[in-house]
């Protein structure tokens, strides 16, 4: 067993948070549901940020913790980043 | 029995320091607290922008929130020092604090009265002296650590908050919950997105139904701003650390609570009577937030961080945990504790957990934090209507 580099805190979650900066291409072991997949990471990840897991289409709901952290606003493929340029939140919107 | 060492005041109440504190009635009396407070050893002073052309429930807000600092249990006595023509009277202050706490020894300065900033900073440094001298006669006691109200706070999160310092502060939140005392979780903004979670550990319907109605005004009031919350939260640092959203920094945020029932909903600076936990309405602003725990009654503050900060209370040690070694590592002169070690895998939860209740404990017998040692006493009230 390596070094963890990825945190997935529930099953229901479709992103990892990553502990240590991943560079593009690199293919990360992660745990889904008990089984260990491998993810090609398409581009740099900084630590403490996430990438998808699953595929995530435009409009479904991003989850961590298990919990709804907000929506795709395009497609997400897995080992893609996901932060603000990609997920938008459902809260506090003063602007729609 | 856990105990720790605290000074027992007459009226039941439990200190963990025994300061001197000098409080400036409005912010025209700010230099002559400070000129007070630095020319006597052991003395504190608060600072602030308030004091003056506020009105009704605003008005309020600040004179209580400057008369639970004199009158919580972490100081000895006060000076109040006022300019002489402002809308929060320093003689009301004081009066206050008098009536709150007759056993201590409390002081007023007006500086027009006085004639002038020279002659007030001469009288108020005369008063404090005095006070520093009989605290410094005062001895600790063991107390039990039910007596103890600590405040958490989460600042300059990261996404790592939600993974290790987080939930380890909610295992000591829990060890104190089970040794009797009470914990505050607060920074409404901050549960927008995981308030559900909190609500449906509520003891009561009319509990549950607080946590939605805190969560309603709050959200209203970011939302009759006309724009995206986010930016102001989750912060441009929270965003460069990883988080993405309010909701899921919230999501975070909530594992410091740990997992034992909510018992109330109070309001900002509300004073703290129930066991166990309890929701402080209060914003995300990490100051006023500390500020208004700490008028509330608690003690001391666990404040976690992932960005780190150095920040601090006037009177209430704060203790600073750090999400990530690299930060422990970078912003050690700031830091108390690591819980970058759950990241790693060195330690569990419940072990850091167990390390940061036992500093909890020992910091609450007379060990200084650091943002004590480094003298930070940051102090900024929550403000609900205009300037006029």
């Amino acid at each position: 067993m390596g070094k963890i580099k990825v945190i997935v805190m529930k099953s229901s979650d479709n992103v990892c948070t990553v502990v240590e900066s991943i560079e593009a291409g690199s293919v990360i072991a992660v745990q889904d549901k008990g089984e260990q997949i491998s993810i090609t990471v398409s581009e740099r990840i900084p630590f403490g940020h996430k990438f998808a897991i699953r595929p995530i289409q435009h409009g479904d709901s991003i989850i961590k913790y298990g919990e709804v952290i907000g929506v795709a606003t395009r497609e997400i493929a897995p080992g893609q980043h996901v932060h603000v340029h990609n997920l938008e939140s459902r809260r506090g919107r003063g602007d729609k | 029995m856990i105990r720790f060492k605290g000074y027992r005041r007459p009226d039941g109440a439990t200190g963990i320091r025994n300061h001197v504190l000098v409080i400036p009635s409005v912010v025209c009396a700010n230099r002559v607290a400070r000129g007070i407070a630095q020319q006597v050893s052991g003395a504190t002073w608060i600072e602030h922008q308030h004091g003056c052309a506020q009105l009704g429930a605003d008005a309020e807000l600040t004179a209580q929130v400057l008369i639970a600092h004199g009158t919580h249990p972490n100081v000895f006595g006060a000076v109040v020092v006022g300019l002489g023509c402002e809308t929060n009277r320093a003689q009301d202050i004081a009066a206050a604090i008098q009536a709150k706490c007759p056993y201590k020894s409390v002081s007023l300065v007006i500086i027009q009265d006085e004639g002038g900033s020279v002659k007030a900073t001469a009288a108020g440094v005369t008063a404090a002296r005095q006070m520093v001298t009989e605290a410094s006669c005062q001895e600790r006691e063991f107390v039990d650590a039910s007596a103890l109200i600590l405040g958490t706070e989460c600042g300059g999160s990261d996404a790592c908050s939600g993974i290790s310092a987080n939930p380890a502060l909610g295992a000591a939140s829990d060890m104190l919950i089970d040794a009797g005392g009470s914990v505050i979780l607060a920074e409404t903004t901050e549960l927008i997105g995981a308030e559900h979670l909190v609500a449906a550990r509520a003891v009561s319907e009319s509990v549950a139904r607080r946590c939605y109605e805190a969560i309603e005004r709050c959200e209203a009031s970011a939302t009759a701003m006309k724009v995206d919350m986010r930016g102001g939260q989750p912060t441009p640092g929270n965003i460069e650390g990883g988080l993405s959203s309010i909701e899921e920094k919230s999501l975070g945020c909530i594992y410091k609570a740990g997992t034992r029932p909510l018992q109330d909903v109070i309001e900002y600076a509300a004073p703290v009577t129930k066991k166990g936990l309890v929701w402080m309405d209060t914003p995300g602003h990490d100051i006023e937030q500390i500020t208004g725990m700490v008028a509330g009654g608690c003690q001391l503050v666990v404040f976690t961080t992932g960005r780190g900060t150095p920040c601090g209370s006037p009177i209430a040690p704060t203790i600073k945990v750090a999400t990530n070694t690299a930060m422990f590592e970078k912003m050690n002169d700031n830091m108390d504790l690591n819980a970058g070690t759950i990241i790693s895998g060195d330690e569990s939860v419940d072990e850091v957990g167990i390390r940061i209740f036992q500093e909890m404990l020992e910091v609450a017998s007379g060990k200084l934090s650091k943002a004590e040692a480094l003298g930070f006493n940051d102090f900024a009230i929550k403000r609900i209507g205009p300037t006029m």
